[in-house]
């Protein structure tokens, strides 16, 4: 081999083994960083009180709760549409220009920035529909942005449900939608799943879209409550904590929470792929 | 007899082997009627995401447009100067606009070619042990939410580069385009790993057949095989990049300047969140038209975006 090819070999080895390195170097001083950071400032005062400014305390109840809520409304409303579509599109619609219309949409809204939806969703939902700044106008916002994800995960979990399963619904007397409630849909549970961890992964990590639909209040709701009323979720403290208020003490405490979650949804989303894979055996 | 001579009349109930037709077919009738509903239903949440692009279409269009005609598009979009609060405001988005390209071609510059290695080492030479490491951790940096990016910059990030450079302040241009560079890097690892495996088998063996060494073979062989695979993903990341918003707020600076290497600037998306809550009349009218200048460029990538996806299909 000419000196020039193994130079060749070598650099480019050398290249890939530093960028990987790189790449998971990095990975792990965030990881490590934002532990050692927040971790000592994470108490249980913290995590279970609301903001006082007379006693000059931090807590940070309001705010997680407040991310539960928001997923919870979103979740309720996405799933419905979401699975909705995904079955019009495999299982009734006939129109191949329809069809491709309706990706094409679902495509547009996944590469829609977030700080657009935030800035639509305060024209639609606050102020045209008059919801004003609340959770729910920001669980309105999100349901828009996560459809497409829902649309996608369960589009693609229905087109690997063998076709013989519906002929056998068919075949038995079931009618279309009797066939797609009792056969197809129990079998696509897995993408439906899927979908909305990858959900909850986005809507805990979001904040551009929530900081002008759902607002920055930090009062202590139960759910109906919460949802009519402005209130932050962890993301949007963070930013406030951080870039407002100079409490970075508090912003990492929030970092390790939505670092934690994170690892809790890619915990699980690996483990349902896992879960599901090659559970549909005979197709 | 009687019920010979009543025609279809419902007012009392048949009885016998006709009755048992009968109400089969109105049960049909039902069930026919019942599946044509639930398939006008699904229709319509079919259609929910074909309304929602409207919707936002046309909001960002109809707010976005008073304040461009008002201004000027030439003095909006090529105006040096943005100064909205002053006596007489200037509306001048040309900082912002590039701002965002320069920011978003810095990001690609640093983060492509460095998520393209690594997605050749994950697809190629890495073991099964080594991807099922790297692979997850990739898919946590995506999962991490931007302002703790944003935050971790504003702490490690900003104070090492005032340090290195020996500026006054660390935060601005060059700190916010290596945030943006990191942050793009997973979703260009995840989308050429998955183009890199796509690639036939037969091909990379042909080569090594030939005589060529591995690293040859999956530089000259395997990458160009997959290069509109790759090139989506750089188009994606250019798509992530220029909307990135609160990341960037956290450690750009925010300050109206054309973009130079060290200067405290806004991007697009920032200069929409950082005015937003407290503007009024004109000067929000322009945030919108900022806006909707910011979702033209991510209609134009997003049909470059398509365009390169169907080259592929070819």
């Amino acid at each position: 081999m000419s000196n020039r090819r193994k130079l060749y070999r070598c650099t480019v080895r050398a290249l890939m083994y530093s960028a990987a390195a790189l790449t998971v170097g990095f990975m792990v001083f965030m990881i490590v960083y934002i532990f050692i950071k927040g971790i000592p400032h994470i108490s249980w005062e913290l995590l279970t009180t609301k903001p006082s400014y007379i006693k000059g305390t931090v807590g940070i109840l309001p705010d997680i709760l407040n991310t539960l809520y928001v997923i919870v409304a979103t979740l309720a409303i996405v799933l419905p549409l979401g699975v909705g579509a995904a079955i019009y599109l495999t299982e009734y619609a006939k129109n191949k220009k329809l069809v491709s219309v309706i990706e094409y949409a679902s495509e547009t809204l996944s590469g829609i920035p977030s700080i657009i939806y935030g800035l639509v969703g305060m024209l639609v939902f606050c102020e045209s529909m008059n919801f004003g700044t609340t959770l729910l106008a920001g669980s309105l916002t999100l349901v828009i942005m996560n459809l497409p994800t829902i649309m996608r995960t369960t589009q693609e979990s229905l087109k690997t449900v063998p076709q013989s399963y519906r002929e056998g619904a068919f075949g038995l007397g079931a009618g279309k939608w009797r066939t797609i409630r009792t056969v197809v849909l129990p079998s696509s549970i897995d993408g439906i799943l899927s979908g909305c961890i990858l959900s909850v992964g986005r809507i805990i990590g979001e904040s551009a879209a929530l900081l002008y639909t759902a607002g920055f209040a930090h009062a202590l709701n139960g759910f109906f409550e919460g949802l009519e009323s402005s209130g932050a979720t962890l993301t949007v403290a963070l930013y406030f904590y951080a870039k407002e208020e100079g409490k970075f003490d508090v912003a990492f405490a929030i970092a390790v929470i939505l670092l934690v979650f994170t690892l809790i949804v890619n915990a699980l989303t690996a483990l349902v792929t896992k879960a599901f894979k090659g559970g549909k055996g005979e197709n | 007899m009687n019920d010979q001579v009543r025609p279809e009349g419902r007012e009392k109930p048949l009885t016998g082997p006709k009755a048992d037709a009968a109400s089969a077919s109105r049960a049909k009738r039902g069930r026919k009627l019942t599946e044509k509903i639930v398939e006008i239903i699904f229709l319509v949440l079919g259609m929910v995401s074909v309304a929602s692009v409207i919707v936002i279409t046309a909001y960002l269009i109809i707010s976005g447009l008073p304040a461009i005609k008002q201004i000027g598009l030439i003095n909006f979009l090529f105006g040096k100067e943005w100064d909205s609060t002053a006596a007489d405001p200037k509306f001048g988005i040309l900082p912002f606009i590039l701002t965002s390209v320069y920011g978003t071609a810095g990001a690609v510059v640093i983060g492509v070619p460095i998520g393209f290695l690594v997605a050749v080492f994950l697809s190629k030479v890495a073991s099964k042990k080594v991807r099922s490491i790297i692979e997850p951790a990739v898919g946590l940096l995506a999962g991490i939410p931007s302002v703790v990016y944003g935050l971790v910059g504003m702490m490690v990030l900003v104070p090492g580069v005032r340090k290195i450079f020996n500026i006054p302040d660390g935060s601005g241009f060059f700190s916010a385009m290596v945030v943006l560079s990191i942050m793009i890097l997973p979703s260009i690892i995840k989308v050429s790993v998955t183009a890199l495996d796509a690639v036939p088998k037969e091909y990379e063996d042909g080569s090594l057949a030939l005589g060529a060494t591995p690293e040859e073979t999956y530089f000259r062989v395997s990458v160009p095989a997959a290069k509109s695979g790759i090139a989506a993903a750089v188009v994606l990341g250019v798509g992530r990049a220029i909307g990135e918003a609160m990341a960037v707020m956290m450690v750009a600076g925010n300050v109206a300047n054309m973009p130079s290497l060290f200067q405290s600037v806004r991007f697009l998306t920032t200069a929409v969140s950082s005015e937003l809550s407290y503007s009024s009349g004109l000067q929000r009218q322009a945030l919108f038209s900022i806006a909707l200048v910011l979702f033209f460029f991510i209609m134009m990538i997003n049909a470059f975006l398509n365009l390169v996806l169907k080259h592929k299909g070819e």
